[in-house]
């Protein structure tokens, strides 16, 4: 067995989550719920026993180090803690509906990495040879990944926003029913970046820690940088937002999604458009 | 005049201690930061970018301060703003925040009691003595220490939780100055530069910005130089061997250190951090040895770079290039590889590779003449950022705080318990929590069932 095959076992897995998550909004039969976020963690189990096994993989061709060094990997990464975040929240605060909108941005992080990207294990370059690549990818991703979580709260804040204004003041039917109020939304929303905040602070230190170990500048402008800053003034933003009267709700919940695309360009964009010194062996 | 120069001062105090200008800075920040990741930065302008610019543009641009915009007047400008609406925001409030935390309102009265929205109305035997005892004895068990206070024939007791995670906002903020005044520490007193060793020699002077020299008080000697590839052909390690030398003699402990991408060398507050590496000048001598394939003696030939050679037949050979790691070119070869050209007379030039770890291998080319390579004294300089940053500690030192102070602020809650114990029996118990009130709310009421059965 390869890991390989297990990633595409998780992707379908992931898959068969996503469309019972969609059957649970159409029906709002609780059962259905309860298989869909079912479905998701055994996909994480399977993708965690994956990542082990590709670990070990690298090992047995000599060139051991943590799956954590290319696009291929951060991708497969990124969606294994997107489903790790919304674990949490949904054990913590019990809204398995959450999911419909977060196992989503999962699926379509396996599906294009499976589809699309290069997918060789490749030794490490001599400017990734350092545990701190461990520390600033793990901290980054899980910070990225609680605001994927933020995010698909919000897109679902402002449909159930939208569905309650044009059905007046009465609360929204059909399948948006199944949405926890927008009161409890734009609460989840905050705890998401409550966990996200926190963590890419961490990421950006460490990532300095380690710019000033390899490079001797702890900060040097780089686009990648400079993006991971403007993705932290945003949700600065957003949390100070927060305790500030008319900001609450609505406004909050676009900020968390700008906040989200500040992220992917981070991740993604400044590799795909920018230069510097991050790029994923392109 | 007097009342109107208040309300000025006023008026900018009220300014710069708003969340809005707080919201206003930091999405301002965020949109103004994407300029200098779009457009290319100094010292990293290509060439073909400027004149693909108009003139125009280019000029304003430049008096703009886009090329090197977060140095700029205005990206300034809003930092410095920016500091300054959270430190006033953070004077603004502190005080009051303060007070809370270590002047606790230690008695439970009708006013307080009325703003709470968690409060418990008990009745209990026992007198006000045995209640007393029993309710202290309880808090500390299951919640804190409270403090006992009697006021009007009433016992009062109050316990809390973590008070002190209120002020993690404020060290968040603190530790932003903190950071900034580091960085500022390390612009006035350190600096960046660069230093090119050759195999052999020392420097002692590195380039600053603009290119300026700067003495370094002692001298950096490179050994050697070395450079390793994977099977693959992908670098896998660049290794500069480094000696310190002060007063013209190597310092103890500082004598042939290895250093790599990812771990540098530190010298009196000044770290080496392997840049780049490369071959010195075009002074490298090659070695060869050839001999003709029907027979005959090898003979030994040295060769330097782009001199043209005599050889066995009127034949001539120069060698075009060489490397050290031929991996990198080649990837099922290794070692060090050297391209030569043979002229024969009346010959079109034989251009070929010859491998110091694969002697042999140059009979298979079927040649008049057998080539081995034997290598090269050829020497590399090794290329090293330099850089002296006094004030790093201090903005570590700001980093840590900050992440103490968003786990005070976003992972720790304030929790007080308030009790009014009353001669009758009567026992009011009232709770809060400076965040998540509703988590809070099921640790309460499980507190007051057993305060029931006290």
């Amino acid at each position: 067995m390869s890991s390989s095959m297990l990633f595409n076992v998780t992707t379908i897995v992931y898959m068969v989550s996503m469309i019972v998550f969609f059957a649970f909004l159409a029906t709002k039969n609780k059962q259905i719920g309860l298989v869909g976020s079912w479905a998701a963690y055994a996909g994480w189990i399977i993708q965690t026993i994956a990542i082990i096994l590709r670990w070990k993989e690298s090992y047995d061709m000599g060139v051991g180090h943590a799956p954590l060094s290319n696009l291929y990997e951060s991708v497969v990464f990124f969606s294994w803690t997107i489903i790790l975040i919304y674990g949490i929240i949904e054990l913590k605060y019990k809204y398995r509906v959450v999911g419909a909108f977060v196992v989503p941005f999962a699926l379509l992080g396996m599906a294009w990495a499976q589809l699309g990207l290069h997918s060789g294990i490749e030794p490490l370059v001599p400017a990734l040879q350092s545990n701190w690549l461990l520390y600033h990818v793990i901290t980054c991703f899980l910070g990225y990944a609680a605001f994927a979580v933020a995010c698909g709260i919000s897109i679902m804040y402002l449909i159930k926003e939208r569905q309650e204004k044009a059905d007046g003041d009465s609360p929204a039917g059909g399948i948006f029913s199944m949405f926890p109020a927008i009161r409890i939304l734009d609460d989840l929303n905050y705890k998401a970046i409550m966990i996200g905040f926190p963590l890419l602070t961490l990421g950006i230190v460490t990532g300095a820690a380690w710019a000033n170990y390899a490079w001797g500048t702890y900060w040097s402008w780089d686009p990648k940088e400079t993006w991971s800053l403007i993705v932290w003034f945003v949700y600065a933003a957003f949390l100070h937002a927060r305790i500030t009267r008319g900001w609450v709700g609505r406004r909050a919940a676009i900020l968390s999604i700008v906040g989200f695309a500040a992220t992917i360009f981070c991740y993604l964009g400044v590799n795909l458009f920018l230069s510097g010194l991050h790029s994923y062996g392109k | 005049m007097t009342t109107n120069n208040k309300g000025f001062i006023q008026g900018l105090w009220d300014f710069f201690c708003s969340l809005k200008l707080a919201i206003s800075l930091l999405i301002g920040l965020a949109v103004t930061s994407i300029i200098g990741t779009v457009i290319p930065q100094v010292p990293n302008i290509p060439e073909e970018y400027i004149s693909s610019l108009s003139q125009t543009k280019l000029q304003i641009y430049d008096k703009i301060g886009f090329f090197d915009m977060y140095h700029s007047w205005w990206y300034i400008l809003l930092l410095y703003l920016f500091t300054v609406n959270l430190v006033a925001c953070s004077m603004k409030r502190l005080p009051r925040v303060w007070k809370i935390v270590t002047e606790p309102n230690l008695v439970l009265d009708e006013g307080l009691e009325k703003s709470l929205s968690l409060t418990r109305d008990l009745k209990l035997k026992g007198g006000l003595a045995a209640l007393k005892d029993g309710f202290t004895g309880f808090l500390a068990k299951e919640f804190a220490a409270p403090v006992v206070t009697e006021k009007d024939g009433e016992v009062h007791l109050y316990a809390q939780k973590n008070p002190w995670c209120r002020l993690g906002v404020y060290v968040v903020h603190l530790s932003i100055v903190i950071i900034f005044i580091g960085a500022i520490i390390g612009s006035l007193f350190g600096y960046k530069g660069w230093v090119q060793i050759t195999e052999g020699t020392s420097e002692s002077k590195v380039l600053g910005r603009n290119n300026k020299p700067i003495d370094l008080g002692f001298a950096v000697k490179l050994e050697k130089f070395s450079v390793a590839f994977y099977e693959t052909g992908a670098p896998k390690e660049f290794k500069s061997i480094l000696t310190v030398v002060e007063n013209g003699k190597p310092v103890p402990g500082y004598v042939n250190i290895p250093i790599v991408v990812n771990d540098p060398l530190s010298y009196k507050g000044i770290t080496f951090y392997q840049s780049s590496y490369g071959p010195a000048g075009e002074g490298g001598t090659f070695y060869f040895t050839v001999r003709e394939k029907k027979g005959g003696a090898p003979i030994k030939i040295t060769a330097r770079q782009g001199e043209s050679v005599q050889l066995p037949g009127g034949r001539t050979m120069h060698v075009t290039e060489s490397t050290q790691d031929v991996r990198q070119f080649i990837p099922q070869m290794s070692g060090p590889a050297a391209r030569i050209e043979v002229h024969s007379p009346g010959k079109q030039p034989d251009s070929f590779i010859v491998f110091r770890n694969f002697p042999k291998l140059d009979e298979e080319r079927g040649g008049d003449l057998v080539f081995s390579y034997d290598g090269s004294d050829e020497k590399f300089y090794t290329g090293l950022q330099v850089a002296k940053d006094p004030g790093v500690w201090i903005v570590w030192f700001g980093c840590t705080l900050m992440v103490v102070g968003i786990i005070m602020a976003f992972f720790m809650s304030h929790k007080r318990i308030w009790v009014r114990i009353s001669s009758s029996g009567r026992v009011v118990v009232a709770g809060s929590a400076s965040k998540n009130q509703p988590a809070f709310q099921g640790a309460f009421d499980e507190l007051t069932g057993k305060m029931e059965k006290l």
